[in-house]
C-alpha cells in the first residue's frame, strides 16, 4: 500500500543570530527526519517545546519547503509553495491549529469560513457548497443556528470544530493537526479528540498529531515518533512504545506522565534543560541529560536501529529486539 | 458625552461602560451632527453652481466689505465687493474635490505598496520601506513647492500631489499588519485552504486592517485641507479667481482686523469639516468592527 505521506531525510535550517555584531548560526530545527503515513493511519509526534515538532508539521504540508530531502504526497513530490499547483494540492490535504481564535477570520461569520475552501476550489455549485456546509457543522457538533455566530462568540472548543470542520470541507486525504487541543480545557480536549477519531474512522483519513501531551496521543495514535532536538529518537506503534519505551528519551517521558496505582518514585527526572539547538552536543544530543551516557554518546551518534518489529530507536544502548519484547 | 477615542491609560472598566453607554444611544449626537454637517458640504459641493446666489467674480464695487447680515450679501462681501456666501460654496467644492481625492488616492496608494511589500518580502519590501522613510524624512511643502513651480498650477495636478501626502503611513500600518496575519493568524490560514494572494488581501486582509486605514484616513484628510491652505496662502495652490477654503483664508488674512468674516467664514468651514470626519470616522470604524458591536 502507498502510503498517503513519504517523508525523506528532511532537513530544516534557520539562520539564527546570537547578538546585534554576532555571525548568524544555523539551527538545525529539523534534521534527518523521514516518516510515512497511510491511509487511516493517525501517527503522533511528540516532543518537548523547541524540537522541532510544528516546523515538521509545517514541512509535511509544504508550507515551509525541505531543504534537503523530499516529502512525497500519494507518490508525488510536492510542488514549491505558492505555485498554483501547490494551491490546488491544499484540498488533498489540511491543518488543524493550535490557536483556533487565531486561525479564524474574526470579521467573518463561521459559516462563510467553513464554506471558504468549497468556494476557493470551485467546489459544486454554491447550493451544494451551503447544503455542504450544513453537513459539516452537523458532523463536527455544530448547531446550525450558530452559523451566522462571529468567532469571538463561541467557547474555544466550538471554535476549535470550526476549524476542523473548515480542513475537513474538501475532504482531505491527510490532516496535520498542530496541538489541536493543547489550548483547551481538559473536559473539552476530550470531545475534540474524540470528533477527531470519529472523523477519522469514517474517512480513512491520514493523521498526523504533533502534541507534547502523552495522554492525548496514547489515546488518538496508532504510531508514535518521539523528536528530541529535531531528529525522531523513537518511533513505534503507541501500544507497544507506551507499554515498552526503549530510548531513555521516551522512558522518561513517559514515566512523567502520573499513572494510578504507580508509585511516584519509579519516575525518571530529566535533569537540565533541552540544549539549544544552536549549540547541539556532539554525539548523541541526549547525552548531557542522559542517565545512562557513556563514552561512545559523546563521541558518536546513534543511527535509528530496528528494536522489535516496527519499533525503531536511536540509542547505543538499546540492542535489537529481544523476542519476549516483540510480542 | 465626548465621542474622542479614549485615552490609553483608561481602565479597562471604563472602557467597558463607554461601549456599554453607546449601545444604549444608537446614534450618539455628535456624531448625527457630524454627518448632518458631512452630507450638507457634500450637496454644497454637488449643487454649487445652483445654490451660489452670485458668481465668484461678480464684484460689487458700491457694497464693498459690507458685514454679515447686509441684505442679498449675507455673509458680507470682502474688499473687491464679491459675495462670500458665494465664495464659500465655490471654495468647499474645490477644497473637497482635492482633500477627498487625494486622501483617497493616497490610501489606495500606500495600501497598496504596503501589501506588496508584506507579500513580496525580500527586495520589494526594502525599496517600499525605503521609499517610505524617503517620504516621511522629506519635507512635503518643499516638494509641493519644488513640484509646482516646475509644472505650474492645475486642479489635477494638485490632488496628485496631495495624493502624495501621508502615504508612508498607509503603506507602514498595512505592511505590518499583513505581515503579522500572514506569519501566524488567519491570513496564514486562509493561504493554506488554498486561497489565491488576491482573495486573501482583498477578502480576508483588507477588511481587517480597514478599521485601522479608516482612522489614518480621517487624520490625513484634515492635514490634506491644511495643507491645501497652506500651499493657496504662498500662491502655489488654487489660483485666484478660483478659490478655494484656505485661498480664501489667505487672502482674508489682510483684512483680519477689519473685516474678519473673509476668514472666519471659511475656517469655521474648514474647522467643523475636519472635527466631523473625525467624529465620524471614529465612530465608523466601531461600527466596522463586529467583536465591539
Amino acid at each position: 500500500m502507498t502510503p498517503v505521506l513519504d517523508a525523506r531525510d528532511l532537513v530544516r535550517i534557520y539562520q539564527g543570530r546570537q547578538g546585534l555584531f554576532a555571525r548568524p548560526t544555523p539551527i538545525r530545527a529539523v534534521d534527518g527526519v523521514s516518516l510515512a503515513v497511510h491511509p487511516g493511519e493517525t501517527l503522533g509526534i511528540v516532543g518537548e517545546s523547541g524540537s522541532g515538532k510544528s516546523t515538521l508539521g509545517r514541512m509535511l504540508l509544504g508550507v515551509d519547503p525541505a531543504q534537503e530531502g523530499e516529502v512525497r504526497f500519494n507518490g508525488c513530490p510536492l510542488p514549491a509553495p505558492k505555485t498554483p499547483e501547490w494551491r490546488a494540492l491544499r484540498a488533498r490535504m489540511q491543518m488543524v491549529y493550535q490557536d483556533p481564535l487565531a486561525a479564524l477570520d474574526r470579521r467573518l461569520t463561521i459559516s462563510v469560513q467553513i464554506r471558504e475552501p468549497l468556494d476557493v476550489h470551485a467546489f459544486g455549485t454554491p447550493a451544494e457548497r451551503d447544503a455542504r456546509v450544513h453537513d459539516l457543522m452537523r458532523s463536527v457538533g455544530l448547531r446550525p443556528d450558530q452559523a451566522d455566530r462571529y468567532p469571538h462568540e463561541l467557547s474555544g472548543g466550538q471554535r476549535q470544530r470550526v476549524v476542523i470542520a473548515r480542513a475537513l470541507a474538501t475532504n482531505p486525504d491527510l490532516l496535520v493537526c498542530d496541538e489541536p487541543v493543547s489550548g483547551l480545557d481538559v473536559s473539552i480536549q476530550a470531545q475534540v479528540v474524540n470528533l477527531l477519531r470519529d472523523l477519522q474512522g469514517g474517512r480513512r483519513l491520514a493523521m498526523v498529531f504533533i502534541s507534547h501531551d502523552l495522554k492525548v496521543v496514547r489515546n488518538l495514535c496508532d504510531r508514535v515518533a518521539v523528536m528530541y532536538l529535531g531528529r525522531i529518537v523513537e518511533d513505534g506503534p503507541a501500544e507497544r512504545l507506551f507499554a515498552n519505551p526503549q530510548h531513555p528519551y521516551t522512558q522518561a517521558l513517559i514515566s512523567s506522565v502520573p499513572e494510578p496505582g504507580r508509585p511516584l518514585e519509579t519516575r525518571v527526572i530529566l535533569q537540565g534543560e533541552p540544549p539549544n539547538p544552536a549549540k547541539r552536543p556532539p554525539g548523541c544530543a541526549f547525552h548531557p541529560r542522559c542517565a545512562i551516557a557513556t563514552d561512545i554518546c559523546r563521541a558518536k551518534a546513534p543511527p535509528l536501529r530496528a528494536t522489535a518489529p516496527g519499533q525503531t530507536a536511536a540509542c547505543h544502548h538499546v540492542t535489537g529486539a529481544p523476542a519476549s519484547q516483540a510480542a | 458625552m465626548t465621542l474622542a477615542p479614549p485615552p490609553a491609560t483608561e481602565t479597562a472598566a471604563r472602557n467597558a461602560a463607554h461601549r456599554a453607554l453607546r449601545r444604549v444611544t444608537r446614534l450618539p449626537v455628535a456624531v448625527g451632527l457630524s454627518l448632518t454637517w458631512l452630507a450638507l458640504m457634500l450637496l454644497c459641493a454637488a449643487l454649487a453652481d445652483w445654490l451660489r446666489p452670485y458668481d465668484v467674480t461678480q464684484m460689487d464695487l458700491m457694497a464693498r466689505l459690507s458685514p454679515p447680515g447686509t441684505p442679498g450679501h449675507w455673509l458680507g462681501t470682502d474688499e473687491l465687493g464679491r459675495d462670500v456666501l458665494s465664495r464659500l460654496i465655490q471654495s468647499i467644492r474645490v477644497s473637497l474635490i482635492i482633500a477627498f481625492g487625494a486622501t483617497l488616492l493616497s490610501a489606495l496608494f500606500g495600501t497598496t505598496l504596503g501589501f506588496l511589500a508584506a507579500q513580496f518580502r525580500g527586495a520589494v519590501e526594502h525599496f517600499v520601506v525605503m521609499l517610505a522613510d524617503f517620504q516621511a524624512a522629506l519635507p512635503f511643502l518643499i516638494m509641493s513647492l519644488a513640484v509646482l513651480a516646475f509644472f505650474g498650477t492645475s486642479m489635477w495636478l494638485l490632488v496628485a500631489l496631495m495624493g502624495f501626502y501621508g502615504w508612508e503611513r498607509y503603506a507602514r500600518i498595512a505592511r505590518g499588519l499583513a505581515i503579522s496575519a500572514g506569519a501566524q493568524g488567519y491570513a496564514a490560514a486562509v493561504v493554506q485552504l488554498g486561497a489565491t494572494p488576491r482573495r486573501v488581501y482583498l477578502h480576508h486582509i483588507l477588511p481587517n486592517v480597514a478599521s485601522t486605514l479608516i482612522v489614518s484616513m480621517t487624520l490625513t484628510f484634515p492635514e490634506i485641507i491644511l495643507m491645501e491652505s497652506g500651499l493657496s496662502f504662498l500662491g502655489l495652490g488654487v489660483q485666484p479667481p478660483e478659490s478655494s477654503l484656505g485661498n480664501m483664508v489667505g487672502f482674508g488674512r489682510e483684512y483680519l482686523t477689519t473685516a474678519p468674516w473673509i476668514m472666519l467664514a471659511p475656517a469655521v468651514v474648514i474647522m467643523l469639516t475636519t472635527l466631523s470626519i473625525s467624529l465620524a470616522g471614529d465612530w465608523l470604524r466601531d461600527k466596522l468592527d463586529p467583536t465591539i458591536r
